[in-house]
Order: C-alpha cells, then structure tokens, then sequence
C-alpha cells in the first residue's frame, strides 16, 4: 500500500520532550505550574452573551472574514491600544486562534526557499507551520544578557537574500520578555531596510506590566510590512472559545481571507458574539485579571529572589524564565527529577527552542495558594541540589 | 492627600475585601509597596475607620448551627430634624439586627437581621420593630438559600478542568 505521508509532514520532528509531556499530564498529584493558558473563567458577560446568542439560534455561518461588528469593535480596539487604524472590511480577518492566523499567514505570504526569522525561546508553531509553507525557518536565539528582547546584532547575524519574514513573538511565551518602543526602533529601521515583512504574534499584549504593550506596527513605514495577530484566549481568558484576529494589508488579508475561506469557512459564530461584548464591556475584567497576574508576577520574583534562583524581571505574558545553570544538569533532566522527585511539573525552556536550555518556563496562571505550596516544593528541589553539589 | 498614597491605599482596600487575613510582608510583595508603608497606610485607614473591621464569611448552613436570616422592609414616617436617623438608631442598636440601610423606593428601611427560629425572628418583628412608633408597616423575607454573599459564590465549584502541562 501507498504511504499516506507526505515527507513535509513527516520530517517535522515533535516536540524532543513530549515523553516528559505525557508523563506530567498523567500524574494526577502533582502540582502544575506547566499551563499555558489563564486560570481565569471567562468573564460571565461574555459567557452569558454566548448562551444568549445560542438561546437566540445564532448557529449559522458568518461572513468568511467574520462577523462585520466584531471587526469594526477589533479596528476600534487596535486603535485605543496599538494606536494604528484599521479598515474593518479590507483589513481584518477573523480566525479560529491567533493560531490560525500564523499557519494562514505563513502560507499565503511564503514561495518556497523564502526564510523566514524566528526569534527564539518561542511558540512552537512558528516553525512548523513555516515548514509546511514551504518556507524555511531560521532560528534567531536570543541573548539572556539582553533578558531574551531582540536586537538587531542577532539579526544581522540571520539575515541573508533569501529572508522574507521576521517573526515578532512579544510579549513572549516562554520568557514574559517584552519590547519596549525603544527596544523596537532600530529592529523597525533594519527590517525597512532589508525590505522585510514582520509577523507579529501579540497575542499577551494585554499582559504587559508597568508599561503598556507597544506594537511594532505603529511605528513609521511599518504599518504596511507588518501583519499584527491577537486574539481572545490570554487577555479576555477565552482559550477554548478558539477565536483570534488578524490586521495587516489589504493585498494581504484579502488572499488570508480566501484561504481562510477554503480552509474554515468562518470563525465559531458563537465566539464571534461572545467576543463583541467582550471588547465593548469587559475593559474592567481584563483589567482585574492583569492585576491579579502582576502581583503573583511579584510574589514569583520575590520568592526566587529569596531562593537565589536566577532570574530576570520579565514584564509581560503570565511567565517567568528562571535560570538554572548553576545546578549543572539539562532543563529537561531538572524537569523530569522536579516533576519526579517533588510532584512540581515545569516546561523545560528547551521546549521553546534549543537556546532555552538552561532555563525553565514556570506559569503563573494560578492561585497564590498553588504558587506558594509549588514554591515551597520548588525550594526543597533546589535545597537538596545544592546539598548534592557541595 | 497625594496621588500615590491614595492609590497605594485603594490597591490594598480593594485585596483585603477579599482577602483581611493576609501578611503585611506577603501584601506588600504583592502590591509592589514597602512593607512599612502598607502597615502605616493600614493603621491609618483603621483610625479613620476607613477599615471598620475585619469579618469572617461564614456559610453557616454546613455548621450544625440553626439559623434564620431575614429581610425586613420597613415603612415609616420620618421625624422633623432627625429624618430616618432616630429610628434607624432604635433598629441598629439591637444585636439581633444584622443590617440596617436606607433605600430608594416603596419602602424606607431595609433591616437584616438573624434568628435562631422563624418564631424568634416573627416575634421580633411583632414586638419590637411593627409596634416602633414612626412604622408604618413591615414586609418580612425570610433568605431560603445563600447563593452568593459578600462576592462570595457560596455553592461549591468544579474543579478546574485546565490539562496540566500546555504551551
């Protein structure tokens, strides 16, 4: 019989640490630090506004670029938060997850040997879904020293003719990195002058603390190379709603919006009107639940401090990115004993890229209460290593 | 009062409404404040009875304890100079009464107050509140089922159904 397979699909390699995945899900006692997605429910408005439109038999199809209100409140959302405008109609696609949006946008912007530029530790998807677009992915590992923001020193180092596309993944997951404005001008000034077309996953741009999020889209001459993806699932706490959104330009979003239509048809039409009162009222909630995030975010970095564990302040995402070199084993082999030895599951910053070796990725999408019983199990580990050490 | 000050003093009203019996160290971890600063900011709030206490929400329903909790309104004519005042006075005054708000609408006085029996609480309401000179009438609710109280959802929650490790 024929294989079934294609080589592209077959020669992406799964995740080197899914074995440590699939032990950590199963064990049923242990305490999880390992999510990726927030511990909040979705606020009841939005919730009730998704029963309301069910009770109402809002069940069919929307338009293919999604429902037209949704779009216009995103355009006026960007525009109160990134401070650039989008038109509704020719410059929004709505789609299932920002995830969509990155496989969709990857496909319809790469010709094959086109490179794309993924800053890492990152998302895991970006390279993939590069591969499948026949595009190839270059990883651009970023510096701890520069607390893992980009710089155009790991560019140039990347760059070469056949670059096309430059990955954005800030607020970063793994490492709660951010971009500040300054960080980001001169990146915008060699992306111009490299003619390149930026991706921008900003998906945690709700979740920036002390500073607001900056979106390289609003800076000069950058609006037109860049396609900005955000979505529901961190800020509003609406994972499994699958709903996120794209703005770029015309030419782009109109050929988005005809695969997006081959490939899905819309977006959930529930999602859709649940999300349309979520951008209109829940300015309050979303804000509740980033303060909430910012003061484990502090309670983290104090307790570490206390600990001696390295680690660098991060100002965005619902992550930290401790360091642990000085315990001279691999971020999976510490996972693993962690995960063994103490009941703590962590990700292993090699998950996000082979530069995350060294640190691991701890979430504080949790209680307090959860954070400070997994810390106190987290500071026995670390205790005992050190004693191993002497 | 400056603006720092007070924003620091509503940060930490608005965690210990939810959450009095913190540590003033941990509070302060958390609100990214000096230690120092929280307890003074506390203490002060305290004098100026800003913070009137700190109370424990009880779900007394899963205690063996009986208890009846009503709601009464409470019509009543107000008195030259003193309005509501006086009589919401002779109202509160009494322990059995939980609460004592004046409200907008077809009643005056909402009270609320707690009995051991619905016979405890009726005989109140007959002897004491109806026959106060200045009511007019009485409307009594007796609270069946606590849903939610003080924010607080009382009805036991599903646990998270979050899969553990994600990226």
């Amino acid at each position: 019989m024929r294989n079934p397979l294609s080589k592209k699909i077959v020669e992406i390699q799964p995740s080197g640490i899914r074995k440590f995945f699939d032990v950590a899900n199963e064990m049923k006692d242990a305490i999880s630090l390992g999510v990726g997605e927030p511990d909040f429910d979705t606020p009841w408005r939005i919730r009730e506004e998704g029963i309301f439109t069910l009770e109402k038999g809002k069940t069919f199809y929307t338009s293919n670029a999604g429902l037209k209100e949704l779009r216009q409140e995103i355009c006026r959302y960007l525009e109160r938060k990134i401070h650039v405008s989008y038109d509704p109609v020719r410059e929004t696609l709505i789609t299932v997850g920002g995830s969509e949006a990155i496989d969709v946008g990857l496909r319809c912007m790469l010709d094959p040997g086109d490179e794309v530029l993924i800053p890492q530790p990152s998302y895991v998807s970006y390279l993939p879904c590069t591969v499948m677009a026949d595009g190839v992915p270059v990883a651009v590992p970023l510096q701890a020293e520069n607390e893992f923001r980009l710089t155009v020193e790991d560019l140039e180092k990347y760059t070469t003719e056949r670059t096309k596309i430059l990955i954005m993944p800030f607020p970063n997951n793994p490492t709660g990195s951010i971009m500040t404005k300054e960080d980001l001008e001169p990146v915008a000034e060699f992306v111009k002058e490299h003619d390149l077309y930026v991706m921008s996953d900003e998906i945690y741009s709700e979740l920036t603390y002390g500073t607001q999020h900056v979106s390289i889209a609003s800076l000069p001459g950058m609006r037109e190379r860049t396609l900005v993806i955000n979505g529901f699932s961190k800020g509003f706490a609406m994972t499994g709603w699958r709903l996120g959104y794209c703005c770029g330009p015309e030419a782009l979003i109109e050929q988005m919006t005809k695969l997006h239509q081959f490939a899905i048809m819309c977006a959930p039409t529930n999602s859709q009107y649940a999300a349309v009162e979520g951008l209109r009222n829940c300015e309050n909630e979303v804000e509740e639940m980033r303060k909430s995030y910012d003061q484990r975010r502090r309670f983290l970095m104090h307790e570490f401090a206390r600990m001696g564990l390295e680690c660098f302040e991060p100002f965005g995402a619902f992550y930290v990115f401790p360091s642990i070199r000085e315990f001279g084993m691999s971020s999976e082999e510490f996972a693993t004993r962690l995960l063994e030895e103490e009941k703590v599951a962590v990700v292993p910053g090699t998950a996000f890229g082979q530069c995350g070796e060294g640190f691991l990725r701890i979430s504080y999408a949790y209680s307090l209460e959860d954070l400070k019983e997994a810390l106190g199990r987290l500071e026995n580990f670390i205790r005992k290593l050190r004693k191993e050490q002497e | 009062m400056n603006e720092k000050k007070e924003a620091l003093r509503i940060e930490i009203l608005k965690y210990i409404e939810k959450h009095s019996r913190i540590d003033l160290g941990e509070l302060a971890v958390l609100l990214g404040a000096e230690e120092a600063d929280v307890a003074n900011e506390m203490a002060e709030m305290e004098k100026e009875k800003i913070i009137c206490g700190y109370h424990t929400l009880i779900d007394w329903d899963k205690t063996g304890v009986e208890k009846v909790t009503a709601l009464i309104e409470v019509r009543v004519t107000p008195q030259r100079d003193r309005g509501f005042d006086r009589i919401a006075e002779r109202l509160y005054n009494y322990p059995e009464v939980y609460a004592v708000y004046l409200i907008s609408g077809s009643y005056d006085l909402l009270v609320t107050m707690e009995g051991k029996t619905l016979k405890e609480v009726s005989r109140f309401v007959s002897e004491k509140l109806s026959s106060l000179d200045g009511v007019l009438s009485t409307a009594t609710h007796f609270i069946l089922k606590k849903y939610k109280d003080h924010g607080t959802v009382m009805v036991t929650k599903k646990e998270s159904e979050r899969i553990p490790v994600t990226l």
